[in-house]
């Protein structure tokens, strides 16, 4: 086997994986802060609630974020040394700075907000999960620098075969990076919006079916008082999971808002900087101006032979145009045209340099795999739309306080926290093989820098072995898929249990018997 | 001698220092889970006395690695490539210590819970041991070539020297571990940490010394001499406290002799950052494997700023979470039970 197919795919498959976590902590981690910003304010009981719910799976679901963005780390080395070896001079300083400035502040300040609920004065409590949460913000934006630069390279300039940075200015505000920031971080938003719908609905659902929760004639809610089942079917545990449905929702909607137009935005600058992924994107084999809704035939795309087969069944016109350069005439270019424009530029073979190993002299095939990234710009859009639309129905559907009672409309939230972690592992991969055969595209649009841009086949470590990648690649894929069941698992437990699994003092039978002020909150 | 290039060279020190500085005791809190906590509630105290630290000090570990790659690419890629096998595993290891951590308190059953203590030891002896290992290897060398590419198979790292690093991490961590222990608790397990110390000592900082002197001895380096000796005196201070049972002093020769041996260690590699066994003209040098001036610069900008900040905002985390915790101190473990129905 060929090493450089597996450390692909190894890479891949943990990258995609650490991004499942990585919008939930991000997106929830704000929410929870500003929850209990909600709480020290108003001084109402429900926010502290809602604070300890989503602040406790926010917890679960952090470190696995953690936990698999070691590898990460550690992987660029491991696996892709000359990768390494060639842009380290760029590309280090953002992961060093990534650690330094940001995940410190997160792992620190988390771990203060864990043990310092009753340590901490209130205040300097609420600043350590805002400074955690804003952290991760911070560590987004130093890795989206870092991987724009592979995608749009600036501030560079190639001395002795690598990569030199001679400008960081221009590499921290790359237009690249400028764009996909707001991008990826309303991606998560509407991770988090949808995870608090679904989970909310689920219990407003519970209450309605187990008749605690009423509706009159005119469909307003009517919420039960009952308190011989005990605390947990008061007043206040309505608001939590009310509130919490609605400002799901909201933020659901207002991310996919944002994410549509920053995401336009990617896509201009993509046209410019990456015409033939845009091409790829949708199957344009010829120039045209058409956004294709659907396309058939062969997309596997073994470069321009196939690519005639492509039929759009439907295009609308003039919409391609407009999200390239916001008109309905320009044409954008496709594969056809492009293909030739590449092969010039970057040569039709792999050169014969010992960097390519036994791949030296093999053809370049500069079109990326068309079905990754055709379906992957659509899946991305669509899941994102659906869980938006869905968003706004709820929204609607709630607007007299509370759910209707469908068993299977609960089901249906539930399983729709999933669409928008999916658009963004779309989005991802979409982003990711859109860019081949480059690992650094070369960059058309800045003067004098089109020479620094690497192609993946000479990015591997030379030195490491298929069998190594193999074994690691087996272990790491292995692990991964039962932290999953595991993690999935502890977080539907927790879910069940609704609030007092965050906060066991609301059982009264449960209350730990020492009164010793000294205890830790703990947590372990 | 190339200043940025040694700055820099001096700062990964620090970072590898300061991170086996505190993630050392938690290793060694994590490894005492297996053979000297008693019961339940004792692994309870363990894990709660670094409880509220650990993931902050295993950024060091983070930054350690990744200002490795900005400030010197070449060795971050071929030290990372070359022990491609031990660092997956000491992934895999983290990876289970990490989320250890968080679910063991969660498990609802006997058997899940036990997994994850055997997770969390385990995960702290593989983590300790591969990361000794890595550190010895840029010490003592690994077959390159001239590329920078491991010549010789997965498996060419093992070697007398690169096991002996493992040792000394986790003898070091372990003594660290029984002195934070000791430190941070009271009742029983207080006074056991205490008598392990004060008889193990000796022979677990052996193996850190051992290094230290065969790789300073032979440079006769004046300033990397005067370190190691540095660091035996607090090595035989921190057994003279341990013997005393003053828990806050000896937790500190033990720092102290950490980084004395750091120092001395890395102070007689200077320039070589990872010497090739094959031939000594492919060794990385902080010359030939850093960044340009410029990156570094900015590189140094940034660590000025940032470094005392993180020592600030952590050391504050400490005098926070100053108290010992003890047995009684520990509420019963609370499960998650549905409300409903
Ligand atoms: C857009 C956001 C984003 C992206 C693209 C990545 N990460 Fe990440 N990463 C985060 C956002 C994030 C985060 C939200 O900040 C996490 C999740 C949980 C956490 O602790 O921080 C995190 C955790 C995390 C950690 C653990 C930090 C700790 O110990 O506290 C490391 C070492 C990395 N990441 C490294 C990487 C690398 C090398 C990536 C590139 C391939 C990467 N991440 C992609
Ligand atoms: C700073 C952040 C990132 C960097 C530096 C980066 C870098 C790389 C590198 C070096 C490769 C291997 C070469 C290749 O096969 O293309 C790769 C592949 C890939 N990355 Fe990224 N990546 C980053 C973020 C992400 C994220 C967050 C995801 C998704 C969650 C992602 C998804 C992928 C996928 C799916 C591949 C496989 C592509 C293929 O096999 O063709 N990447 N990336
Ligand atoms: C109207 C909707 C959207 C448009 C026009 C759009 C556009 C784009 C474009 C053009 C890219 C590729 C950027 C590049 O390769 O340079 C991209 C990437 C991405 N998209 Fe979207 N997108 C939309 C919706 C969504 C939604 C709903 C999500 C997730 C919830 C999402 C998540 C992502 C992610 C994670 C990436 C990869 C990272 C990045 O390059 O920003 N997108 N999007």
């Amino acid at each position: 086997m060929d090493p450089l197919e597996i450390a692909r795919w190894q890479f891949g498959i943990t990258t995609v994986y650490h991004f499942l976590m990585v919008p939930l902590t991000i997106g929830l981690g704000v929410l929870v802060a500003a929850l209990q910003t909600a709480w020290v304010v108003t001084g109402r009981e429900h926010y502290l609630r809602m604070t300890k719910f989503w602040g406790k799976l926010f917890l679960i679901n952090f470190i696995m974020g953690v936990a698999t963005g070691l590898v990460q780390e550690f992987q660029f080395g491991m696996a892709w040394s000359e990768y390494s070896r060639f842009v380290g001079d760029v590309f280090g300083a953002p992961l060093a700075m990534e650690a330094l400035l940001a995940f410190f502040v997160e792992s620190i300040f988390l771990g203060l907000w864990i043990f310092g609920w009753k340590r901490l004065p209130k205040l300097a409590h609420l600043a350590c999960i805002w400074a955690a949460s804003l952290a991760t913000i911070v560590s987004a934006y130093f890795i989206l620098v870092a991987n724009s630069w592979m995608q749009h390279p600036v501030g560079t300039e190639m001395i002795d075969g690598r990569a030199v940075m001679t400008d960081a200015w221009a590499v921290f505000t790359n237009n690249t990076a400028l764009v996909t920031f707001p991008h990826t971080i309303f991606g998560a938003f509407a991770v988090a919006g949808a995870f608090l719908l679904g989970i909310a609905w689920f219990h407003l659902y519970r209450r309605r079916a187990a008749g605690i929760d009423t509706v009159d004639e005119a469909g307003r809610v009517v919420v039960g008082a009952s308190t011989v089942h005990g605390k947990n079917r008061d007043e206040t545990d309505y608001r939590v999971w009310f509130s919490s449905l609605r400002l799901g929702a909201v933020v659901a909607l207002v991310s996919f808002l944002g994410v549509a137009f920053s995401g336009h935005a990617q896509a201009q600058l993509m046209f410019e900087q990456q015409p033939m992924k845009m091409a790829a994107a949708e199957a344009a084999c010829h120039d045209g101006t058409g956004f294709s809704v659907l396309s058939v035939g062969d997309l596997s795309g073994d470069g321009a032979t196939t690519c005639d087969d492509i039929v759009g069944v439907y295009e609308i016109p003039g919409l391609l145009s407009f999200l390239a350069n916001e008109d309905f005439t320009t044409e954008v270019k496709g594969v056809n045209t492009l293909l030739p424009e590449y092969q010039e530029k970057y040569g039709t073979h792999l050169p014969d340099d010992s960097i390519y190993g036994d791949r030296a002299g093999e053809e370049i095939n500069y079109l990326p795999l068309m079905e990754v990234t055709y379906w992957g710009f659509r899946i991305m859009i669509t899941l994102g739309g659906l869980s938006a639309a869905a968003a706004a129905v709820a929204l609607w559907m709630t607007r007299r306080g509370t759910v209707p009672r469908s068993k299977w409309l609960s089901r249906l939230a539930v399983f729709g926290i999933l669409a928008p972690f999916g658009a963004n592992s779309a989005g991802w991969i979409f982003t990711e093989m859109g860019r081949q055969p480059f690992v650094v595209a070369p960059n058309p649009t800045f003067d004098g820098v089109d020479q620094v841009f690497m192609f993946t086949a000479a990015a591997v470590s030379p030195g490491v072995s298929a069998g190594e990648m193999l074994f690691s690649l087996i272990a790491l894929t292995s692990v991964y898929a039962v932290l999953l069941v595991v993690e999935v698992v502890l977080l539907c437990r927790f879910i069940r249990g609704g609030v007092a699994s965050a906060m066991p003092e609301l059982l009264e039978d449960e209350r730990p018997e020492s009164t010793d002020d000294d205890v830790l909150a703990f947590a372990y | 001698m190339e200043f940025l290039p040694t700055l820099w060279f001096i700062l990964i020190a620090v970072l590898w220092a300061g991170y086996l500085f505190l993630e050392g005791f938690d290793l060694g809190v994590g490894m005492l889970l297996g053979g000297f906590a008693r019961s339940e509630r004792q692994r309870r105290v363990l894990i709660n006395t670094v409880g509220p630290v650990w993931d902050g000090n295993e950024v060091w570990l983070v930054t350690a690695v990744g200002a490795t790659f900005a400030a010197f690419p070449h060795w971050y890629a071929s030290l990372l490539a070359a022990l491609y096998v031990p660092l997956a595993v000491v992934l895999l290891a983290l990876i289970f210590r990490a989320v250890a951590f968080e679910y063991r308190g969660k498990a609802e059953r006997e058997l899940t819970r036990r997994l994850w203590t055997i997770a969390l030891c385990g995960g702290s002896w593989v983590t300790a041991f591969g990361i000794g290992v890595m550190l010895a290897a840029t010490t003592t060398g690994l077959p390159l070539n001239a590329n920078g590419d491991r010549v010789g198979g997965p498996f060419a790292w093992l070697t007398g020297d690169t096991a002996l690093g493992g040792l000394a991490v986790v003898g070091f961590s372990l003594a660290q571990g029984l002195a934070f222990v000791a430190l941070k608790t009271d009742g029983d397990v207080r006074q056991r940490a205490s008598r392990w110390l004060a008889r193990g000592l000796p022979a677990l900082v052996l193996p850190l010394v051992w290094w230290a002197l065969a790789l300073v001895v032979p440079g006769q380096q004046p300033a990397a001499l005067a370190a190691l000796a540095a660091g035996l005196i607090a090595a035989a201070l921190a057994w003279a406290c341990a013997a005393q049972r003053w828990e806050g002093r000896a937790f500190l020769a033990l720092g102290l002799f950490l980084l004395a041996c750091i120092g001395a260690i890395f102070t007689a590699a200077y320039p070589v950052v990872l010497p090739s066994t094959v031939n000594a003209a492919f060794d990385l040098t902080v010359t030939n494997a850093s960044s340009s001036p410029y990156t570094l610069q900015i590189m140094s900008v940034i660590a000025a700023f940032g470094l005392p900040l993180v020592l600030a905002y952590q050391a504050w985390t400490y005098w926070v979470f100053r108290r010992r915790i003890t047995e009684h101190s520990i509420p019963a473990a609370h499960t998650v039970t549905p409300l409903e129905s």
